[in-house]
């Protein structure tokens, strides 16, 4: 058997109203050239001008992924010749990048795992190419896009880790607000450096590259290819070639592109047009006041301070949104196991049912958390209270005034029950005789014939233990 | 009608009494471009329809002037005298272009250059070689070479340069004109064909030091889209040209300039050169200056030309890789992408600028990198820091801006002798360092002329302009055009 070593460089365009060296706009659009301008081109004479957002972006993305900021600012120019890449040279960050050795917590099947950072800079996106057999076209508007490149520490063993770790990158960058992180609008990419080594061997194997897979399932399943494909030619005695390859979405495997011994210089230097500014710690802390508390942190937090399950936790936590709704509902009062319930019950069900984000709903954390408080105070039966919330997200009222207006609130006084209970007896004598000579699980039908006699206002709890002790006494 | 060779202050006067109009100074700049070109070949394009003027008056309004064609102008053909861009016809203005029309300045032609601004000479333009207006068998010098020749000539009365080694002040002097440009950052870069960003400057040839400092007042200030350029200093550089300089320090290099140096080298017109240049220092003496010779080490200075070709080069293998006739320019013929870009650069650059390419290429490799770029970075900041250094105590270099008058078409230079790599060299100091420096005519060695460079503190414009202003007056070069061109 062999171990897995994968690392994974991935990038992701950040979401800013302009593009990070002009002031075209940052948009996706299906409408080719059309967010173009004269410095996007690469026109003899244009300048770039450092889009500040896109600064503060990447070094707050940096800092979520605990990382090592720089002192100043400063961007260099990668030198290669390729179509897409108007200005003939692409800036991005060598020397000074926005972070380095930092990590991110990933849990797979319950077990932590800290996955190393390398570093993580910023650069501009390339524009786009679009072949034709005989000929291809540019598409510009990708052309100076922001775009921050990670890269991780060759530290993953398996897909299953580097899905993982994917998803939890994806939820930093939606949860610091820095991108939309959608993989089939090309706005997260990634290319992946897998090798296989001896079990018990400290040497590594030989590295493969493979380029711009263009969606998570795909990474996975070009991962799970390659490990049977270098397992393959190792077990048969072969050497694994070094080299890029590219994954085939079709056919579900990797094709070799390059050879990687011909390795490009990219001819690396500092860029002239964009003098260094400095980063004082001031600026550094305002960004970082900004960065909520990530996935992670998050479920770990429900577990052991709410006793929520692992299962729920991360339900609780997929959007930030939903986080926030039910962090509220807790600073609210409400029981935290019976608010992660009815949120990932009732609400979330209500979400996907009609497409909406929890920001939509008419159904506020307080209004929620009183809805709670009236089971727990069993103003309401549980059932009820779930008929009320359905009733509120659907019909847009306030939970309090729908059990206002449908009369609807729980019977707890002894004497109103006892009553009911008493009717039921007298009119099961049958039934009654079924209990008493062992046939215990009759007592849910005479619960039931009380609910019905009280319109299903009797508090079920007590009912039954009304019913019980009035048949001991016949 | 004849203005084109007077000065901005005599033309604006003659503007304002009426006495011309300015669609008639554009008329007689417009003859006279014609007139000289074929001779000459100050210009790539020569406009015959006057821009319209919507600008508020200025000192600069209906004044006609030529501008580099490595300027961007939107409309008009902008070729930085290269086969690649012969037919490119920009799609926005330079900020420099955008000023001086916003100013009522008249454009009167883009002026040829060596192609992409590489070079010295003034023979590498794809439209052929530019002449010296004093001798039509010598260059102008380059790379600004029509924008030089076209004041020389008095064709207009100041036209726009740039400047990344001495492109301005060296065919400023041997026109016989003043060639000036301003701390790095003063005028916005934006829209001027990159060479060298970090050495690149706009600058411009007039026939007086105050035309410079009304231009710069016009030309100077922060640009958004130019990083690099500084806030407004809030002066008009032309309000002190006059201030009294009794008290300024200047030094000069020993090395490069003491007669002992150059005991073996029996060129006379070097001798004749150094010795009008002591005659200089005497004048600046007797107007109030303080001079003194300041000694630099000489490898130091040996290492400045190394150092500058190798930065530059690199820079400009860079910043030129735009051109591969995908986006803009002329298309190769191909098969394969690789082809296209590949014949679109062979056959769209001249010899010299491939060498150039070739060598920034070898410079920024891997395994060269620190020995050839980064090391010659550590020659700039030592000498940017040499003469920071000279500066707290000085208020200015005064050198020889040549070691000699233009050189004849076919010269052989000995690019390893004292007097090129260090008299003929030290003016990139200026760009280096980003210092105001400015070239002013000085006197005349066989007839034609020859220059002298003051190089200031950086920032300091205003002082190196006053100071240069002052000198000006005593040595009364004032205000010429070539002899017997008129």
């Amino acid at each position: 058997m062999y171990k897995v070593v994968i690392g994974l460089e991935v990038h992701c365009e950040l979401q800013t109203n302009s593009k990070v060296f002009s002031s075209s706009k940052n948009t996706y659009s299906s409408d080719p050239n059309s967010h173009v301008s004269a410095v996007d081109l690469g026109l003899p004479g244009v300048l770039p001008v450092t889009n500040e957002e896109a600064v503060k972006k990447a070094l707050k993305s940096a800092m979520a992924l605990n990382c090592k900021t720089p002192d100043e600012i400063l961007f260099d120019r990668k030198n290669y010749f390729y179509p897409d890449l108007p200005k003939g040279f692409q800036i991005t960050q060598v020397t000074k990048p926005m972070g380095k050795n930092g990590y991110l917590m990933i849990n797979v099947d319950g077990t932590d795992k800290k996955v190393g950072i390398r570093q993580l800079h910023l650069e501009e996106d390339t524009a786009s190419l679009d072949h034709y057999g005989s000929y291809s076209l540019i598409d510009y508007n990708r052309s100076g896009i922001p775009l921050i490149e990670i890269v991780t520490e060759p530290c993953m063993n398996s897909a299953e880790e580097a899905l993982a770790f994917l998803e939890a990158l994806r939820s930093v960058f939606l949860y610091c607000e820095v991108s939309e992180a959608k993989s089939d609008k090309g706005q997260m990419r990634c290319d992946v450096n897998i090798s296989l080594m001896e079990e018990n061997s400290t040497k590594m194997g030989t590295k493969v590259e493979i380029k711009n897979i263009n969606s998570f399932g795909n990474v996975k399943e070009a991962i799970k290819y390659e490990i049977k494909r270098q397992t393959e030619i190792l077990q048969s005695g072969g050497t694994v070639v070094q080299e890029t390859r590219r994954y085939d979405d079709e056919d579900m495997k990797t094709y070799s592109m390059r050879n990687k011994v011909d390795a490009i210089d990219y001819k690396y230097y500092v860029e002239p047009n964009l003098v260094p500014v400095k980063l004082s710690n001031e600026y550094l802390e305002e960004i970082r006041k900004e960065i909520p508390p990530l996935q992670y942190e998050r479920i770990n937090k429900y577990m052991t301070d709410y006793g929520l399950s692992r299962y729920d936790a991360t339900i609780l936590v997929k959007e930030k949104a939903i986080a926030e709704y039910f962090e509220e509902t807790i600073k609210e009062g409400a029981d935290p196991k019976l608010s992660s319930n009815w949120i990932t019950s009732v609400i979330l069900g209500h979400l996907n049912k009609y497409e909406l984000s929890i920001t939509d709903i008419f159904v506020t954390p307080k209004m929620l958390t009183n809805l709670i408080k009236m089971v727990n105070d069993k103003v309401i039966s549980s059932k009820q209270g779930k008929e009320v919330l359905y009733k509120a997200l659907t019909e847009e009222k306030e939970p309090a005034v729908i059990v206002k207006e449908s009369g609807m609130k729980q019977i707890v006084d002894d004497n109103v029950i006892e009553k009911f209970v008493l009717e039921v007896l007298d009119e099961n004598p049958n039934v009654v005789l079924q209990y008493k000579n062992g046939k215990t699980n009759v007592i849910d039908f005479l619960v039931g014939q009380v609910m019905k006699k009280s319109r299903g206002q009797a508090n079920p709890a007590m009912t039954m233990k009304m019913i019980k002790e009035q048949i001991e006494k016949r | 009608m004849d203005y084109m060779d007077k000065s901005i202050d005599e033309i604006r006067k003659a503007l304002d009494n009426n006495e011309i109009t300015s669609e008639k100074l554009f008329k007689e700049a417009n003859a006279l471009a014609h007139k000289y070109q074929e001779e000459y070949n100050c210009f790539v394009t020569i406009l015959d329809e006057k821009e319209e003027d919507t600008s508020n008056k200025t000192i600069l309004s209906g004044i006609p002037y030529g501008l580099k064609d490595n300027f961007s102008t939107k409309g008009i053909l902008t070729t930085a005298s290269s086969n690649i861009l012969k037919d490119y016809v920009p799609v926005y203005d330079a900020t420099v272009y955008k000023k001086l029309k916003q100013a009522g300045a008249v454009l009167v032609g883009k002026t040829v250059l060596d192609e992409l601004a590489m070079g010295g000479t003034g023979t590498t333009a794809h439209t052929g070689i530019v002449r010296n207006p004093w001798d039509k068998t010598r260059m102008i010098g380059g790379s600004s070479a029509g924008s030089a020749a076209a004041v020389a000539l008095g064709i207009v009365p100041f036209a726009i340069g740039s400047d990344t080694g001495d492109s301005v002040r060296k065919p400023a002097a041997f026109g016989g004109v003043v060639g000036f440009k301003p701390t790095y950052g003063r005028i916005s870069r934006y829209g001027l064909f990159a060479f060298a960003s970090s050495l690149d400057h706009v600058g411009y040839f007039t026939r007086n030091v105050k035309d410079a400092a009304y231009i710069t007042d016009i030309l100077k200030g922060q640009d958004e889209l130019d990083m690099t350029s500084l806030p407004d200093d809030g002066k008009k550089y032309v309000d002190t040209i006059d201030n009294e300089i009794k008290g300024r320090k200047l030094f000069y290099i020993k090395e490069a300039v003491d007669l002992e140096n150059y005991k073996d080298n029996d060129d006379p017109e070097l001798k004749e050169t150094l010795k009008k240049f002591y005659e200089t220092i005497e004048l600046c003496k007797q107007i109030g200056f303080e001079v003194e010779g300041v000694s630099i080490d000489r490898k130091l200075l040996n290492a400045l030309y190394p150092s500058y070709i190798a930065i530059s080069c690199a820079e400009a293998t860079s910043n030129n890789a735009n051109l591969t006739g995908i986006p803009f320019g002329s298309r190769g013929d191909g098969k394969s992408i690789e082809e296209i870009m590949f014949n679109a650069r062979t056959n769209g650059f001249s010899e010299l600028v491939k060498r150039r390419f070739v060598l920034g290429s070898l410079i920024l490799q891997k395994e060269n990198q620190e020995k050839l770029f980064l090391n010659a970075g550590r020659v700039r900041r030592m000498i940017v820091d040499k003469m920071n250094k000279l500066f707290e105590k000085y208020d200015g270099l005064i050198m020889p801006t040549s070691g000699g008058v233009a050189p004849k078409f076919g010269d052989k230079t000995d690019r390893l002798s004292d007097r090129y790599l260090i008299l003929e060299n030290h003016l990139v100091i200026g760009n280096f360092g980003g210092f105001p420096s400015i070239s002013i005519p000085s006197g005349f060695v066989n007839g034609l002329p020859i220059s002298i460079n003051i190089t200031g503190r950086v920032f300091e414009d205003d002082v190196v302009l006053n100071m240069a202003y002052k000198i000006e007056e005593k040595l009364n070069y004032k205000n010429q055009i070539a002899k017997g061109v008129k």
